[in-house]
């Protein structure tokens, strides 16, 4: 049957070549494994405590393993990290990453299942709501800054056309510096700001971005590292600011872009004014070279991590809360007012003199007002909530419902 | 290339291709399947060479140097028999910049065909690395005789232990770099299932990393034995870290004095040692040992990566030839004052580390002494390099205990002509 078409085999098979040697990564190995049973490919996961861990069978790597995304993105790669980090008893990361936007859809017979545990069961027919609308915000000026030190929202946007940190070759990372700095660096007003590339910054701009706390360096954590986001380390990434130093763009570190609008205080609704309208603006600037950021109406934005699938947002607040963090109902407090705490160093840090980072937990199956909504109406409630505390009266009166 | 045309027309995903592209004429399948070559040559014009060449104004390795934009775009799209990059050897070198004292080599193989395809970036790293030695031109001699060795035991009031090294590599399965679990796994049963073989002094044990207990776990490490997942960045950004600690073990016999590493920087590390000075009967275990672990995997049908030109072949560029590193502990503490000493070493092909191995410094004035060269001279000839330049510096030692002046020797020539 396959007759007529041997003599151009040896074309097609060329095509195959090509096609694998495009990307420097996306593990072009794949075919030759193929040869391999899946129980001899298939990874030790006994002592591993991960989202992908729990959710890669035998299965589903069977009907997995010889599929590629059109850049050459395999099973093995989005799982890597998650082989290498076995995780922790009580902490449980993803394991898993996206090399590009198609990742999503090639490989959802194992990321809808991770993606459901890790958002609250979300299902893979469920829509995500986009409202970048800070109009919709309801109060967030007005929380205490003798509690509220400082307010914060980020989130990441991938640029359509590129495949992600973990995959992208040097070209590409470049390219996408190029398109960013171009995009940010045409931005005016409260806006008009400055470009830092990693690699060429001088000594004073370098002490300067680290006393201002924006200065990002080489990932060390192993979840990063083998994923592959470190490669080529410091090629193309870099720091964009403001002028008044309140909106901030970190380029090519574990997303394409991560977007971050902060400030001093307790006026939330000012920084995600800024937050929403400087995205506007960026995102504008990209469409019209025809590279918009990767959305869609299931999974909303798309980045390297399914944890940041949704609005990819995390708003938060520097708070003092000396009282209620040692208040046996804290834990409970937060979860029911869907909120995460952290140390004031950011992700798995400790909490320094009684003050936390609070910030919204969710990311997938809410919008952007709503996410920041909870976090206004929590801290609210929780600062209220410690100066009782301090007054020597009970709270339990004020303990919300679950959200 | 048969095999991987073999491998080619048997995976499914070329049958999907192929019947796909059967719909219609070849021609429009060409053109208008997003997964053509089409595609494929239209990516190459976005990322030229150019684009991709990667920024190496601030390193200092081996591969930084020979890395030229040309030999770069020349070798960009070409894969190895098993689909290994130009790319993923050289990402190491990438992300290690180097030190302005230590040039490290920059690049590893993916598998034996590397030093191949990849010849145009591997021949000059070579070159760098072995003192001028040519691949095109040059046969690198393999000579594991240990009777040839004279003078080869120490004076134990210098000596402290004695200890020789080599990689062997098991042809037809990719290395560390690049290997799938599979094919690690594989490594694993064909080395161990030829060391249950052993026996005599030579009859041990195996000890999978990721099945010991904890009291087989610290017997390890008080015997010096155990290795650990990779920390250095060297290692890690090679990939050879993945899926730690699945098909990676130690085995030892008996005695303690024959070890081998299976899969962590190679596919397999030998190491035959000792208490003492007696480097003559540890570099005939290692001979033995190699020769018997050799015969028991051709049984299966199996043989360790050699070639003529290359010697055996290991991850790492640095270990070509013999991959073997011939040392002792030795107190020196008059001598490793003396100014000339570096000259010393250097002239006689030796180096110091301190007695924690490689990038560590002396505690004391103890020192790890072993030979420089690993390609261009036989097992034989760098073991014997070795047991004359100890003998010499525990000569030198000697003399100015007694009070005597020491001369710097003649240095040794590179390659026999």
């Amino acid at each position: 049957m396959y007759g007529s078409w041997w003599g151009l085999l040896p074309l097609f098979l060329s095509c195959v070549q090509c096609l694998k040697a495009i990307m420097p990564f996306g593990n072009t190995h794949n075919n030759f494994k193929l040869n391999y049973k899946v129980e001899e490919e298939f990874p030790d996961l006994s002592k591993h405590n991960n989202h992908m861990a729990k959710a890669l069978t035998k299965e589903i790597y069977g009907k997995l393993r010889d599929k590629q995304t059109p850049s050459g993105y395999t099973l093995d790669d989005v799982i890597q990290t998650g082989v290498d980090n076995p995780g922790h008893p009580f902490i449980m990361t993803v394991g898993c990453v996206a090399g590009d936007e198609e990742s999503y859809e090639v490989f959802k017979d194992l990321l809808d299942p991770i993606i459901s545990d890790r958002h609250g069961g979300y299902k893979s027919t469920d829509k995500h709501k986009t409202d970048l609308n800070f109009e919709n915000l309801k109060g967030g000026d007005d929380l205490d800054p003798n509690y509220v030190l400082s307010s914060r929202v980020r989130t990441g946007r991938s640029i359509k056309g590129y495949t992600l940190p973990p995959h992208n070759s040097r070209g590409e990372r470049r390219a996408i510096e190029k398109l960013a700095v171009e995009a940010l660096t045409s931005l005016d007003g409260e806006f008009k700001g400055k470009y830092y590339p990693l690699k060429s910054m001088t000594d004073a701009e370098q002490e300067q971005l680290i006393s201002d706390h924006f200065l990002f360096d080489k990932p060390v954590s192993p979840l990063l590292t083998c994923a592959g986001m470190a490669r080529d380390w410091p090629d193309a990434r870099g720091i964009w600011h403001n002028d008044s130093k309140t909106f901030l763009v970190w380029v090519n570190e574990e997303d394409h872009l991560r977007v971050i609008s902060m400030q001093k205080g307790g006026n939330m609704r000012e920084v995600f004014r800024r937050f929403c309208v400087g995205l506007q603006k960026i995102e504008e600037i990209f469409k019209k070279h025809n590279h918009g950021f990767m959305w869609n109406e299931h999974l909303g934005y798309i980045l390297t991590c399914p944890s940041n699938l949704g609005t990819g947002l995390r708003g938060g607040v520097h708070v003092k809360l000396p009282k209620l963090s040692t208040h046996a109902k804290f834990e409970e407090i937060l979860t029911r007012l869907r909120l995460q705490k952290r140390g004031t160093g950011g992700v798995d840090t400790a909490s320094v003199g009684g003050v936390f980072d609070i910030s919204n937990a969710d990311r997938l199956g809410s919008s952007e007002v709503d996410q920041v909504q909870l976090v206004v109406d929590g801290v609210k409630l929780m600062v209220e909530m410690e100066k009782k505390l301090e007054k020597g009266e009970a709270i339990d009166s004020m303990i919300p419902a679950q959200k | 290339m048969s095999g991987s045309f073999r491998r080619l027309i048997s995976s499914r995903s070329t049958a999907v291709l192929l019947a796909s592209l059967g719909a219609g004429t070849m021609a429009t399948g060409v053109l208008l399947n997003e997964n053509s070559s089409l595609a494929a040559e239209a990516k190459k014009k976005l990322y030229p060479p150019s684009s991709d060449y990667p920024d190496l104004r601030k390193h200092n390795n081996c591969m930084a140097s020979a890395l030229t934009p040309a030999v770069y775009a020349k070798l960009r799209d070409k894969v190895t028999p098993n689909n290994w990059t130009l790319d993923q050897c050289i990402q190491t070198g990438v992300d290690n910049p180097g030190h302005p004292f230590i040039k490290t080599v920059g690049c590893v193989a993916g598998d034996e065909e590397s030093y191949e395809v990849f010849a145009g970036l591997f021949d000059p790293v070579i070159k760098d690395r072995h003192n001028g030695y040519d691949p095109r031109t040059m046969k690198h001699p393999t000579d594991l005789d240990a009777s040839k060795i004279t003078h080869g035991i120490f004076d134990e009031n210098y000596v402290l232990s004695s200890r020789v090294r080599t990689g062997r590599s098991i042809r037809g399965l990719s290395l560390p770099p690049a290997c799938s679990r599979a094919e690690r796994r594989e490594v694993e049963r064909v080395a161990v299932t030829a060391l249950a073989g052993l026996k005599g002094d030579l009859a041990g044990h195996y000890y999978s990393l990721g099945d010991m207990t904890e009291k087989e776990q610290q017997q390890l490490i008080d015997d010096h034995f155990l290795f650990d997942k990779p920390v250095s960045p060297l290692l890690t950004c090679a990939f050879m870290a993945r899926d730690w600690p699945d098909a990676r073990g130690i085995w030892h016999n008996n005695d303690k004095t024959f070890l081998i590493w299976i899969n962590e920087e190679d596919h397999t590390r030998v190491i035959s040692m000792e208490k003492g000075g007696n480097m003559k009967r540890v570099f005939e275990r290692f001979c033995s040992g190699l020769k018997q672990v050799e015969h028991l995997i051709q049984e299966r049908g199996w043989e360790f990566m050699w070639n003529e030109r290359l010697g055996y072949i290991l991850t790492c560029p640095s270990n070509l030839g013999t991959g073997l590193r011939a040392g002792v502990h030795v107190r020196l503490p008059k001598l490793s004052k003396d100014p000339r000493f570096s000259k010393i070493l250097n002239n006689l092909r030796l180096q110091k580390r301190g007695t924690g191995g490689v990038d560590t410094a002396a505690t004391g004035d103890t020192f790890d002494i072993s030979n420089l060269d690993r390609l261009g001279k036989s097992e034989v000839e760098l073991v014997q390099l070795v047991v004359n330049g100890v003998n010499y510096l525990i000569e030198c030692e000697k003399k100015l205990e007694k009070g005597q002046d020491i001369q710097v020797p003649p240095p040794l020539t590179q390659f026999k002509k």
